[in-house]
C-alpha cells in the first residue's frame, strides 16, 4: 500500500481517473493528439466514440469528429485521411467489423498506420452483446496488427504505444486493440492518465514521408497491378510485420523510461510460472478468474501457472515456445471458435500449437478450452475443472483435445 | 512425349471477342477431330476488355493428354506455331492494357512459324508494319475487309471459316481442311460456310519474311524490379500536369499539352485515327471536351491536336465536331507514324492540306463498331464478295 504523502506525490505528475477501458482508449486519443476520428455507433464500441464526441465538445480536443454513415465508410475514411498525413482513429464491434471487412482489407496493403479499438462482440447470430474474439480475428492474416489488453491501464498504454509501432517508418501498418465487450469496455477502474509532456517525448508527429498524399508530392495509390507484381508487394507487408517485433519492444522499452511502468514482456504476461507444473493461457480480461482460480489452486498445492497473450500480430513464437516448453502440459483457454479447424480447436490453440512445433525442444501437451463464448462468465471452478483436465494429460491420461467448458450438457 | 501446339489469336478487345473465341474453339474441335486433346482460353489480363484494346485468346492442342498438361503447366504458351492477327494494324505491335510497352506482333513465333493476318493489304504493307525478328518466319493474308462486330452482335461475314481454313493449309498436322469443315457443319450447319473455308485453303499461299525487313525500332523493354527494390504502400509517381506547346515556326509558348504515361502508349489501341483540318476549325472545344482519353493538346493559337501517345481512336472527335471535314476518322494502316499533325500544318500548309486530302480520300472502310440498324446486312454481302474475289 502507498503512503497518502507518496500518493500526493503522484498527483503532481499524474491524474488517476476512474474511467472505463473505453474512455481510457479515448484518452489516448486525446493525448496522441489524433487528427481525424470517424465513428459509427455499435455496442460495446460506441462507448469510446460517446466518449471522444464529449471530449471534444467539451474543447478538450481539437479534431475532425466525422460519423458516417456504416462501418465501411467509417473505415474508409480514416485510411485516406492517414494517407494525407493525419493521424487516425477509429473502431468497431462485432458484426460492424464485418461490415467493414473491405476497407480492413485494403488499410494494411496500403500500409496506412490506423489505431482502431475493438470492441470485441459475439458474431451475429444470434444478436448478442457478449465477448468473443472471432471479430478482431477475422483480420489475423491481412497485415493487422493484434493486441489484446486486460484492464483500462493497459487500454491507455498500449493505444499510445500503438501509435508509435504503427506510425514508424520501417512499419506502417494498421493496429487493433481489442477490449471485451463489457468486461472492459464498459467497467470503470482507476486509471493514471500520464502527463502530455511525456506523451510527447513519446510518441512523435505522424509523418508519412514520400507516401505522403498530397498535391506537393503528386503520387498514385493503390493503381491497378497484376500477377507480375504482387508477390512483391506482399512480400514488403511481409518485411513490415517481421520487423514490427523489433519495433514493439523498442517501444516498449521507451514507454518504461518516460512513464515508469513497465510490462516486462511485451508479447505475453507470465503469472506465477516460475515454478509452474502446468499452465493456462488465455486472452483478454477472462485473465482475471485465472489469476483469481490459481491462487485458490496453489494452497491446495497445485502449481499452475498463466501466460496472457498481448501481441497476436505479430506472434512471438520463438519466445512463446521457448518459455512453454518449461512445462509439463498446456491449457489455451479459447474466446472463440474455428469449427472444422484442426482437431475443432479454436484460433488461440492452434496457433499455440504452430508455435511450439518447429522447435528442437521439448513438445507439452496441449489441450483446448471453449469457453466464456458471447459473453459468458469464465468461473473460478471452469477455470479449476480446466487445470485439473490439464493435470490429467501432464500425468499422461489421455484428454479430448478440445472440450467445452461451462457449457449446459 | 507427343506434339504440343500452340495458336495464338491477337484481337482487338470487344470488337473481335467472339470471332477470337470463335477461331480458339474451333481449332481445339477440329483438332480433337483427328484425336488431339486440347484447351481454349482468352489471356485473363486482358479481361476486362476495352474497346479496341489488343487481347489475346490461346489454343493449346496435343497429340495426348501428359503433353496437352506440359502446355498447359504455362499460365500461357512461351512460343507459338501460328499468330492469328484478326486485324492488320494490330501488326504494329501488340500492348494490352495490362502489357508494358509496344511488343511485336510476332514475339512468340517460333522460327519458321506462320504469322495469319486478316488483311486487305498486300505483304509489303503488312511486313513494313511489324517489327523485325531474329529469325525467319511466315506471312499469310487472309484476303478481305477487316472483321469488327460489337459484343452482343456478331457479323457473320466467313472470317471465322476462312481463318481455320487458311490454318489447315500452314499447320496441316494440327488438323486438315475435312475437319474443319466437319466442325463448322457440326457447329453453324451452314455449307456456305464450309466452302468459304475451302476457299480460303486453296488460296491461301506464305510469304517468308526475312530476318532484315520490317520495322526496324527496338521494342520497348525494362527489367522487373525486386520487392526491396519497389517503393512500399502501393504508391507510384503520378503524371506531372503538363507544360506549354512550342509553335515550331514563332516559337512562341502558349496552350497546354498534358504530360503522359511515359511507358503506356496507345499506338496500338487504335484501328484509326483523326485528321484534323486546322484551317477550318472554329475553335469550339467540343473535341477536347468530349474526348474521353484527353488527347488533345492546346496549341498556342487554341487549336486542338491529336495526340497519338494518347488517341484510342474511338471517333468521338469526329462526331461531336460541328464542322464538315474537319475532323475525319482514318484507317490506321494509312499511317507510318505518331508525328503531330499541328507541326506538320504549322512547318507546312499547302502541304498539309495536301496530305490531309490524300488521307481522307484514302480511308476505304470504317472499322470498328455497330452504328446503325441495318449495318451488317449492308456489309455482309460487300465482305463476301471481297472474300470471293481474293
Amino acid at each position: 500500500m502507498a503512503t497518502l504523502a507518496a500518493v500526493e506525490e503522484q498527483r503532481k505528475t499524474e491524474e488517476t481517473a476512474l474511467i472505463t477501458g473505453s474512455e481510457a482508449i479515448a484518452v489516448a486519443c486525446k493525448l496522441a493528439d489524433v487528427d481525424v476520428i470517424t465513428a459509427y455507433p455499435i455496442r460495446p464500441y460506441d462507448t469510446v466514440m460517446q466518449y471522444v464526441c464529449k471530449l471534444v465538445s467539451n474543447g478538450e480536443m481539437d479534431c475532425e469528429y466525422i460519423v458516417a454513415e456504416g462501418e465501411h465508410s467509417q473505415f474508409e475514411i480514416v485510411k485516406h485521411a492517414s494517407a494525407a498525413g493525419a493521424r487516425v482513429f477509429c473502431g468497431s464491434s462485432g458484426v460492424g467489423w464485418m461490415y467493414a471487412m473491405e476497407a480492413l482489407t485494403v488499410t494494411p496493403a496500403l500500409r496506412i498506420p490506423m489505431i482502431a479499438m475493438v470492441g470485441n462482440r459475439a458474431l451475429d447470430d444470434p444478436g448478442a452483446f457478449g465477448v468473443e474474439h472471432n471479430d478482431a480475428l477475422t483480420v489475423r492474416d491481412l497485415g493487422w496488427q493484434l493486441v489484446w489488453v486486460d484492464n483500462a491501464q493497459e487500454a491507455l498504454d498500449t493505444a499510445l504505444i500503438a501509435y508509435r509501432v504503427a506510425e514508424d517508418r520501417r512499419i506502417f501498418l494498421p493496429c487493433a486493440i481489442s477490449c471485451d465487450g463489457a468486461f472492459l469496455t464498459h467497467s470503470q477502474a482507476l486509471v493514471k492518465i500520464p502527463s502530455q509532456e511525456k506523451v510527447n517525448e513519446f510518441l512523435p508527429p505522424y509523418d508519412r514521408g514520400d507516401l505522403l498524399l498530397h498535391p506537393d508530392n503528386p503520387i498514385t495509390v493503390a493503381p491497378q497491378g497484376n500477377e507480375d507484381w504482387v508477390m512483391e508487394i506482399r512480400r514488403q507487408n511481409y518485411a513490415a510485420m517481421e520487423r514490427a517485433h523489433g519495433v514493439i519492444v523498442e517501444a516498449y522499452a521507451d514507454f518504461e523510461r518516460i512513464f515508469g511502468r513497465s510490462y516486462g514482456n511485451p508479447f505475453f504476461e507470465e503469472y506465477m510460472t516460475d515454478d509452474a507444473d502446468i499452465v493456462l493461457m488465455g486472452m483478454g480480461t477472462l485473465s482475471i478468474s485465472v489469476k483469481v482460480a490459481i491462487r485458490q489452486m496453489r494452497k491446495e498445492g497445485k502449481k499452475v501457472g498463466f501466460v496472457r497473450m498481448r501481441w497476436f500480430r505479430p506472434f512471438a513464437a520463438e519466445e512463446l515456445a521457448k518459455s512453454l516448453q518449461r512445462f509439463e502440459a498446456i491449457g489455451v483457454i479459447d474466446r472463440d471458435y474455428s469449427f472444422g479447424s484442426p482437431y475443432l480447436g479454436g484460433v488461440l490453440a492452434g496457433e499455440v500449437r504452430h508455435a511450439l512445433y518447429p522447435g528442437a525442444g521439448k513438445k507439452p501437451p496441449v489441450l483446448d478450452f471453449i469457453c466464456g463464448l458471447g459473453g459468458r462468465e469464465v468461473t473460478v471452478p471452469d477455470v479449476q475443472k480446466m487445470a485439473d483436465s490439464v493435470y490429467h494429460a501432464a500425468d499422461g491420461k489421455a484428454q479430448p483435445l478440445t472440450q467445452w467448458i461451462g457449457l449446459r450438457e | 512425349m507427343g506434339r504440343l501446339f500452340a495458336i495464338e489469336i491477337i484481337y482487338r478487345g470487344i470488337f473481335q471477342k467472339t470471332l477470337a473465341t470463335r477461331l480458339s474453339r474451333s481449332i481445339v474441335l477440329a483438332a480433337h477431330q483427328e484425336g488431339k486433346m486440347g484447351i481454349s482460353f482468352g489471356r485473363y489480363g486482358d479481361s476486362p476488355e476495352r474497346n479496341g484494346i489488343p487481347a489475346k485468346n490461346f489454343a493449346i492442342v496435343a497429340t495426348d493428354e501428359q503433353t496437352l498438361q506440359e502446355g498447359m503447366a504455362k499460365y500461357e504458351p512461351k512460343e507459338v506455331d501460328v499468330t492469328i492477327a484478326v486485324d492488320d494494324t494490330l501488326c504494329k505491335g501488340v500492348e494490352s492494357w495490362a502489357w508494358y510497352g509496344l511488343q511485336p506482333v510476332n514475339r512468340l513465333l517460333k522460327p519458321g512459324g506462320t504469322l495469319i493476318v486478316a488483311s486487305r493489304e498486300g505483304p509489303e504493307a503488312i511486313i513494313a508494319m511489324a517489327h523485325r525478328k531474329e529469325t525467319p518466319y511466315n506471312l499469310a493474308i487472309v484476303k478481305g475487309t477487316v472483321s469488327f462486330s460489337g459484343l452482343w452482335v456478331y457479323k457473320d461475314d466467313h472470317t471465322d471459316v476462312r481463318i481455320l481454313g487458311a490454318i489447315a493449309k500452314v499447320l496441316p498436322d494440327l488438323f486438315s481442311l475435312k475437319s474443319v469443315q466437319k466442325v463448322i457443319m457440326d457447329q453453324w450447319q451452314d455449307p456456305v460456310k464450309a466452302e468459304s473455308a475451302a476457299r480460303a485453303y486453296e488460296r491461301i499461299s506464305t510469304t517468308t519474311v526475312r530476318t532484315d525487313q520490317g520495322n526496324p525500332e527496338v521494342p520497348y523493354k525494362f527489367d522487373f524490379p525486386k520487392w526491396h527494390e519497389m517503393g512500399e504502400g502501393i504508391a507510384i509517381p503520378s503524371i506531372p500536369a503538363g507544360r506549354n506547346m512550342e509553335d515550331p515556326v514563332s516559337h512562341v509558348h502558349g496552350g497546354f499539352q498534358p504530360d503522359r504515361n511515359p511507358t503506356f502508349k496507345k499506338f496500338s489501341t487504335r484501328t484509326m485515327r483523326p485528321v484534323v483540318n486546322f484551317d477550318t476549325c472554329i475553335k469550339c472545344t467540343l473535341c477536347w471536351l468530349h474526348c474521353p482519353d484527353s488527347c488533345f493538346d492546346v496549341t498556342p493559337e487554341g487549336l486542338y491536336d491529336a495526340n497519338m501517345q494518347a488517341c484510342c481512336g474511338c471517333g468521338v472527335c469526329e462526331a461531336v465536331c460541328p464542322v464538315k471535314e474537319c475532323v475525319t476518322m482514318v484507317n490506321e494502316t494509312e499511317f507510318g507514324d505518331n508525328a503531330s499533325q499541328w507541326e506538320a500544318w504549322r512547318n507546312d500548309k499547302e502541304g498539309y492540306q495536301a496530305w490531309l486530302a490524300k488521307k481522307i480520300e484514302s480511308h476505304p472502310q470504317r472499322s470498328h463498331g455497330f452504328r446503325y440498324r441495318g449495318q451488317y446486312e449492308e456489309q455482309v454481302p460487300e465482305m463476301l464478295e471481297i472474300a470471293r474475289k481474293g
